[in-house]
């Protein structure tokens, strides 16, 4: 790492004699390919073993055979993950729970930035330097005062014909969800968006007679489709990750996402093949949607950088 | 309209008055309420699940309250300030969260500085590498934790590639049971993890930094080093400030890595601020012992990041 971190001047160096292009040189390249191993070889680790019986892949540590899928390579850990823990079950759980956090997140916090860019909202701009000033307090401090909170929320409980009052929201999906869809970082980063539009769009949807709402929805929204990825980039992968929230306020086996399955594995014997098929199954996904929406992402953790 | 624009919302107003004079002041109304109703929802779940829980942190600091107990809470004072300045868990986790922060905030940012050099230029297959520097990132930090915690054993991949390329001389620790090796091996495998994220910050900064400043550098003969330390590194100083502080927050933080891989053991050794706070509130379900943590927690940060922006403010 030490090397690593001295890399900007190696690279500027070597490039001292190349004019214009720094970095391309063989340095260059080295460099790049030494941290290539370095940050991806763990991965392709956990996937090769996954695929790997025990025995093998303590065998293999110590030869490159740790990073190549050879030997006796099957599914097995795989069908024992999901006899062993409730896989499918938290996999539903956390695509249901983070999906719900996306889609409301996005329209709740797009309608708030919407009206504090367009319409007139008395103290508007009180209400936004408000919101923005809400970031400073980061999330663990309010964790442990939150869980005793929102075992005191009431809710509304329809069974059947009877409506009735219920107290407390631990170990529900709801508390999974609810606290996490507004967000003042989205609403911000909406607000930022929607002042970029200009505004004599909606002033002409205006004199067709459009409402506000329609503007929202027809002019505004359509127009913004990278702030919706970013938002919904930035709010998936927290939600799909948690992991410090649903430890402390779900008990029940049945409402539990996936990052709290691992503890499962730890229980009795520890398999380490099934260790690291479970932490691929729970990977993968994200990893998919990362390499399909790359720019997505990469723009919505540069814009990520805007917070703080 | 392009004069509304270029002014600010109060002036935009009493310019926009003689035009809208027309719109009665039903309209106005309804617009009013309207824009309410779209403001609602998020005003309120910002109110109860960051405002309340932010005040309620101050409240249950000095009260007895427990998460599930029968009795309301009732004040005492100062009780557990007092019982948290003497634990001596508490000291040892200040001391480690400092210790992180001091190594990861150097090292997490110049790694990825170094990273975003080497991918800020404008040649083919350089986004193939950008993907492998990130794709730590998208990888939950519970599932980092776990790898690394199987790379860390005493005959774990980690400890087999130290022997290989020492021929055997070295014989890597048991990295995370022992007290002076676990906190710099949680320190490696976080800047592995993070990395990557501080990569893409520090080349949304770079690409700010205008093409021509660097051909006028090249006219008069500057490159290399030089070229670095006179145009780059100056030009970075807004990103720099952010990663400072982003960096900083996230190191107090430390917490996941913590509850996957030691428990705070060896003898405390990794224990960390936010980590007490959990097994206080949670584990032992005392959310007024728990909610002082916390309120000495943000107290700490705000104070770090006050220094933090002091020291970088503008200096003209």
């Amino acid at each position: 790492m030490a090397t690593v971190q001295l890399d900007p001047t190696a690279v500027a160096r070597k490039s001292a004699t190349r004019g214009l292009r720094p970095g391309t040189g063989i340095g260059g390249w080295v460099l790049r390919i030494a941290l290539a191993i370095v940050f991806s070889f763990p991965l392709l680790f956990m996937f090769v073993s996954s695929l790997k019986p025990d025995q093998q892949i303590f065998g293999d540590l110590s030869s490159i055979a740790a990073f190549l899928p050879v030997g006796h390579l099957s599914l097995d850990n795989y069908g024992a993950v999901f006899d062993r823990v409730p896989a499918a079950r938290f996999l539903v759980n956390s695509v249901g729970v983070s999906v719900v956090t996306v889609v409301l997140g996005v329209i709740i916090n797009s309608m708030a930035a919407f009206a504090l860019s367009r319409m007139r909202v008395r103290g508007k701009a009180v209400i936004l330097t408000l919101i923005i000033a809400t970031l400073i307090v980061p999330f663990e401090t309010l964790a442990l005062p939150l869980v005793w909170w929102v075992n005191q929320l009431p809710w509304l409980q329809f069974d059947g014909f009877n409506l009735t009052l219920t107290q407390g929201w631990l170990d529900t999906y709801r508390v999974q969800i609810v606290p996490f869809i507004a967000n003042a970082f989205s609403v911000y980063l909406f607000h930022q968006y929607f002042e970029s539009i200009p505004k004599e769009l909606d002033e002409a949807a205006r004199v067709d007679g459009a409402s506000w709402f329609t503007i929202y929805r027809k002019v505004v929204m359509p127009l913004s489709g990278p702030a919706v990825a970013t938002v919904a980039i930035l709010t998936f992968l927290p939600a799909w990750n948690s992991y410090l929230w649903p430890l402390m306020v779900v008990q029940s086996e049945e409402l539990r996402p996936v990052m709290i399955g691992v503890q499962y594995f730890f229980q009795l014997n520890v398999s380490w093949g099934q260790v690291m098929a479970y932490t691929s199954i729970i990977t993968l996904p994200v990893v998919a949607l990362f390499i399909a929406f790359q720019r997505a992402f990469v723009n919505s953790i540069a814009s990520s950088g805007v917070k703080g | 309209m392009a004069l509304h624009q270029s002014l600010d919302r109060a002036p935009v107003r009493q310019v926009r008055k003689p035009s809208s004079a027309r719109r009665s002041g039903a309209v106005r109304r309804r617009e009013q309420a309207l824009g309410w109703a779209m403001l609602g929802p998020a005003v309120l779940l910002l109110i109860l699940f960051v405002v309340v829980p932010a005040l309620l942190a101050f409240g249950l600091a000095f009260t007895n309250a427990r998460l599930l107990a029968p009795y309301a809470p009732s004040f005492v004072g100062l009780d557990n300030f007092v019982r948290l300045f003497q634990d001596e868990t508490f000291w040892h986790s200040l001391l480690n969260v400092a210790y992180f922060a001091v190594v990861v905030v150097p090292l997490q940012s110049g790694v990825a500085l170094g990273m975003a050099l080497l991918i800020n230029v404008k040649v083919r297959g350089v986004n193939f590498f950008r993907t492998l520097y990130f794709l730590p990132v998208v990888t939950s930090m519970v599932v980092v934790s776990l790898l690394w915690l199987f790379m860390y054993r005493q005959e774990g991949l980690l400890n087999e590639i130290i022997a290989r390329v020492t021929f055997g001389l070295v014989h890597g620790p048991d990295w995370l049971n022992n007290t002076s090796t676990a906190m710099p091996a949680i320190i490696l495998m976080s800047v592995w993890q993070a990395a990557g994220f501080h990569m893409i910050i520090w080349l949304s900064g770079l690409q700010t930094i205008p093409a021509d400043l660097y051909e006028a550098a090249a006219i008069d003969g500057v490159g290399g080093w030089q070229r670095f330390r006179f145009i780059t590194w100056p030009s970075l100083r807004p990103t720099r400030n952010l990663i400072l502080v982003t960096i900083t927050i996230q190191a107090l933080s430390l917490f996941t890595q913590i509850n996957v891989m030691t428990q705070g053991g060896p003898l405390d050794s990794t224990s960390t601020i936010v980590f007490q706070a959990v097994r206080a509130g949670f584990q032992q379900q005392e959310t007024s012992y728990a909610s002082a943590i916390s309120l000495v927690f943000f107290v700490l940060v705000l104070i770090v990041s006050g220094v933090q922006r002091y020291l970088t403010r503008e200096k003209s």
